[in-house]
């Protein structure tokens, strides 16, 4: 079952400059959400934000991770 | 971007993926999801049937749940791994955690192009109220 600081190390080595929270939402390590911050969102839709997160776990997220909420932003807008 | 299948028939000759794509094509606003508006089977496909409810946005829904396939074939045409999935004008806008984003900031009212009613900056109260009723693909399998 994985963890939220595995996840956090996952999603952080697989997006350049990213940074992760991640937090289980249900303590029982399969609902996750993951609050991503990334200067590689930068003039991507919010599709294609989060894409980029679902792609580092591929078939795991609906399987193993049963559920992945996501929230995406980029490090300009979160200064403001 | 990767879409692996097994026991893939060959093209053309997959109809449930066919009936999917037709739907999205059909329908301006489509959201796929678990359960029924009326009687949503999962937190998120409750919420994003609520939001589009409170915003009074004319909808159709197809229930992903009496047939694992719909789902498969679903997100190999998407892309996207979860339930619920809205598109709009047969674009994908997202699912859960996008709608909700884009409920709470209005965008979601001009993206479906109805009025944002005022009090649309609350919460969106879960999905429940008497609506349409949903699509089935399976339904329109021989």
């Amino acid at each position: 079952m994985p963890t939220t600081d595995e996840l956090r190390e996952r999603i952080e080595s697989a997006i350049p400059g990213s940074r992760a929270e991640i937090a289980d939402l249900t303590g029982g390590g399969d609902h996750f959400q993951a609050t991503v911050t990334a200067p590689a969102f930068e003039g991507l839709t919010r599709i294609q934000q989060h894409r980029l997160v679902y792609d580092v776990f591929g078939k795991e997220v609906g399987g193993q991770i049963h559920a992945l909420s996501i929230r995406t932003q980029t490090p300009a807008r979160n200064q403001t | 971007m990767t879409q692996e299948h097994q026991n893939q028939p060959p093209a053309g000759g997959n109809p449930i993926r066919e009936a999917i794509q037709q739907a999205i094509d059909e329908n301006p606003t489509i959201l796929f999801m678990k359960g029924t508006p009326d009687a949503p089977a999962c937190g998120f496909s409750a919420r994003t049937a609520g939001a589009l409810q409170t915003l009074q946005a004319p909808f159709a829904a197809v229930d992903v749940l009496p047939d694992p396939r719909i789902r498969q074939e679903l997100s190999a045409i998407s892309s996207w791994p979860t339930i619920p999935q809205l598109f709009v004008n047969g674009e994908l806008v997202g699912g859960c955690d996008i709608v909700m984003e884009m409920y709470e900031s209005g965008e979601l009212a001009v993206t479906l192009g109805v009025e944002a009613p005022q009090d649309a900056a609350g919460p969106a109260p879960e999905a429940g109220s008497p609506s349409q009723a949903p699509l089935g693909i399976e339904n329109r399998l021989g």
